[in-house]
């Protein structure tokens, strides 16, 4: 019996806007005004800015570390604005400002979080968006799992959860975008393949010839988007968020863009890059073609773009002087988030600020006794 | 490691980073220059992955060291060294041994955060099959890494970020080896035994140990070494011996270290004890991401002068 064809897959791949700034007007139909596209690029101009602040902070000693999102700003925010603000729900790894930014999240927070005050993580009620995640891919099996939540209680929220190219080999991530097309979860998985995952390039994190293709396996649509191209990146989430809405469940979309900045202030790529890659890199960055793009349509010139940098400054700034006023944790804060409610050892771990087993009465010291002793 | 690889063609090195960065912390700077790719070589981020590649590996003959980038995200492989690695020789009724090495940073390593600060002693300690090491200078590092590199059964190497850059005399013996599970008595002492191993030792204990001393205090001080199989029978014969004892650990107090220790002594010391055992432990919360605050809920060196002091009756 001569060999048939189980099954054949093809993963399209879209680009709206080149890098030269030319439009595909047919494809773009229907998708960005000139207002979002300028609206969107001010946005690009403020990440920035906030990107090289924070740098400098963390040179200064005033931040831990800090992930710079440097060329991903397209792709971070042409999903932002493809999703409903206030009603879908981001999830992010740690290197989606230009997304959470969009989506009204207090840019001091972020800040406030890599400068050590874990209270720049307690994302505000009325922004729907997670936390950042720390533990590699772990995001999204909760994506699914925000996303069942919705479902369940037949809300019509969309989940757009964000991994790097190198999260794609945990297990987690695998298990979500299975799980997730099984039940067809509101979800969409969106890769940001920025070509590497600290010092590791793409060809030793995966043996397949795109991230996009994966979701062939698992039932769903894939698709590759050139991930510097706002255009391309805000239809290929807005139909992939759409699909979703009508129940039809998730799809992976993968933007391919790259890291134009080290992984953290902890690294320095010059000594994995290969000579020439970054120079290329940067001829793509999505900044540069859409501003082209907008001068094209007469929407943009050298004044705005002056004028947007020193407002973009100025707001910076200012994030920076509101981040320096929050008053420092205290360390019953510290406690106070352990437990709903804190049993009473903890109390008194709280109160001695040491450990109970050295054997200290907390009357010695002059706190009220606790109602009861703690267990062990 | 390099000794050892250079000693035995069955060991090799894999991990995040190790290779082409030369280890996250430069822990194999040179190695993939020396070694090559076949023995030296990066992994994709799956822990699940390497770990068991890695039991795979050691059941077919070979050596694997596997490098952790952070203890912590063994939470994500627990399957494959707790189910798997720890139970292969067991449930094969002998058949396959895991020499194996798992070793990264474990514990609490400046502002890493709750996630990445975990303390995991107990998490394999408990668990039959594994041997668990803890060093806390650079001498031990080297003599109890080339002994797990040699065990023939699956060792869980916990070292600290923060301790890195320790120096101390090293032997360059390539036979310099220390015998896992046997503590250190790093200085005898007749009133009161301390007890304590990795970072901690070398963070706080040592230091307020000499307080203690300068102060008067004859302190027995016991770094562990080897978390388990535990050297039960060195803290019993101290602890007998000065009547008093305090557990210094950075793992949390309630299911810690600390009270496994205390627990496995107990009854052997009892009658001897002139006061009840005491533990300085961290407070029981998440890791704070802020450097005060997780130095604030750590053992300090203070703590631990307060507790010696207060089982001495001092
Ligand atoms: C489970 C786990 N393993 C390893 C790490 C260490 N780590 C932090 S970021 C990173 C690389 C992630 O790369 P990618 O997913 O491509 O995202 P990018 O940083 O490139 O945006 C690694 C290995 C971690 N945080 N969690
Ligand atoms: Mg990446």
């Amino acid at each position: 019996m001569p060999l048939t064809t189980a099954y054949q897959g093809e993963i399209p791949y879209l680009q709206i806007l080149d890098p030269d700034g030319n439009l595909d007007e047919s494809l773009a139909k229907g998708t960005l005004s000139d207002a979002d596209v300028k609206h969107l690029y001010e946005h690009m101009i403020l990440n920035r800015e906030y990107d090289d602040s924070a740098f400098r902070l963390q040179r200064s000693g005033r931040l831990g570390t800090f992930p710079q999102c440097k060329g991903h700003e397209a792709a971070a925010l042409g999903a932002a604005r493809a999703m409903r603000k206030g009603h879908d729900y981001l999830v992010p790894y740690y290197r989606e400002n230009p997304a959470s930014f969009y989506h009204g999240l207090p840019m001091h927070y972020i800040l406030m979080f890599w400068g050590g005050d874990e209270r720049g993580n307690a994302i505000p009620r009325n922004i729907s968006m997670s936390p950042l995640t720390i533990a590699i891919g772990t995001q999204g099996l909760h994506g699914v799992g925000h996303a069942w939540a919705f479902k369940y209680r037949k809300e019509d929220r969309v989940v757009v959860a964000f991994f790097g190219d190198g999260a794609t080999s945990t297990g987690d991530i695998h298990e979500a975008m299975n799980w997730g097309s099984v039940l067809k979860a509101p979800i969409v998985f969106s890769c940001i393949n920025n070509a590497w995952a600290i010092s590791v390039p793409q060809d030793k994190q995966t043996g397949a010839e795109t991230f996009a293709q994966k979701a062939i396996a698992y039932g769903m649509p894939g698709i590759r988007v050139d991930g510097n191209d706002i255009f391309a990146v805000y239809k290929a989430h807005r139909d992939a968020i759409e699909n979703a809405r009508k129940g039809n469940g998730p799809t992976l979309v993968e933007s391919v863009t790259y890291r134009i900045a080290d992984h953290t202030t902890a690294d320095d790529a010059r000594r994995y890059r290969p000579a020439g890659e970054l120079e290329a890199a940067q001829k793509l960055d999505p900044m540069i073609r859409t501003r082209k793009y907008l001068e094209t349509r007469k929407l943009w010139n050298d004044e705005l773009e002056k004028k947007t940098w020193e407002k973009a400054k100025a707001t910076v700034a200012d994030v920076i002087a509101q981040a320096d006023k929050v008053s420092p944790p205290d360390s019953d804060d510290i406690f106070n988030h352990t437990f709903e409610e804190l049993p009473p050892d903890l109390i008194r771990q709280r109160d001695l600020r040491h450990t109970h087993s050295i054997g200290l009465n907390p009357e010695e010291i002059g706190l009220k006794p606790q109602p009861e002793e703690a267990a062990h | 490691m390099t000794e050892e690889m250079e000693r035995d063609e069955n060991v090799f090195l894999m991990g995040e980073e190790v290779a082409q960065y030369n280890g996250a912390y430069k822990v194999s700077e040179g190695m993939l220059a020396k070694f090559g790719p076949r023995r030296v070589f990066d992994t994709p981020i799956s822990e699940a992955a390497f770990s068991g590649l890695g039991v795979g590996a050691a059941t077919m003959g070979l050596r694997p060291i596997i490098e952790f980038m952070s203890w912590s995200f063994t939470l994500v492989c627990l399957d494959q060294i707790v189910n798997n690695a720890a139970n292969v020789r067991y449930m094969s009724g002998g058949q396959y041994k895991v020499p194996i090495v798992f070793r990264g940073g474990n514990g609490i390593a400046h502002q890493l955060g709750a996630t990445h600060s975990h303390r995991v002693e107990t998490i394999y300690a408990r668990i039959p099959g594994l041997i668990v090491v803890s060093p806390s200078t650079a001498y031990d590092a080297k003599g109890l890494l080339k002994s797990s590199i040699r065990c023939n059964d699956p060792v869980i190497f916990l070292e600290s970020e923060k301790m890195l850059n320790e120096t101390s005399e090293v032997p360059d013996d390539p036979e310099f080896l220390l015998p896992l599970g046997v503590a250190n008595v790093e200085r005898e002492g007749s009133e009161v035994t301390v007890v304590s191993y990795g970072r901690t030792m070398q963070r706080v204990t040592r230091a307020a140990v000499k307080s203690l001393v300068d102060e008067g205090v004859d302190v027995e001080l016991i770094d562990l070494r080897t978390l388990r199989p535990l050297d039960t029978a060195t803290l019993v014969q101290s602890i007998q011996k000065t009547g008093r004892c305090v557990i210094v650990d950075e793992d949390y107090g309630y299911c810690g270290m600390g009270q496994a220790i205390m627990a496995s002594v107990y009854k052997r010391v009892f009658d001897y004890l002139d006061a009840p055992i005491a533990h300085v432990h961290s407070d029981e919360i998440p890791v704070p991401f802020n450097h005060y605050l997780e130095e604030a809920m750590m053992p300090s060196e203070e703590r631990v002068i307060a507790a010696v002091k207060d089982v001495c009756y001092r």
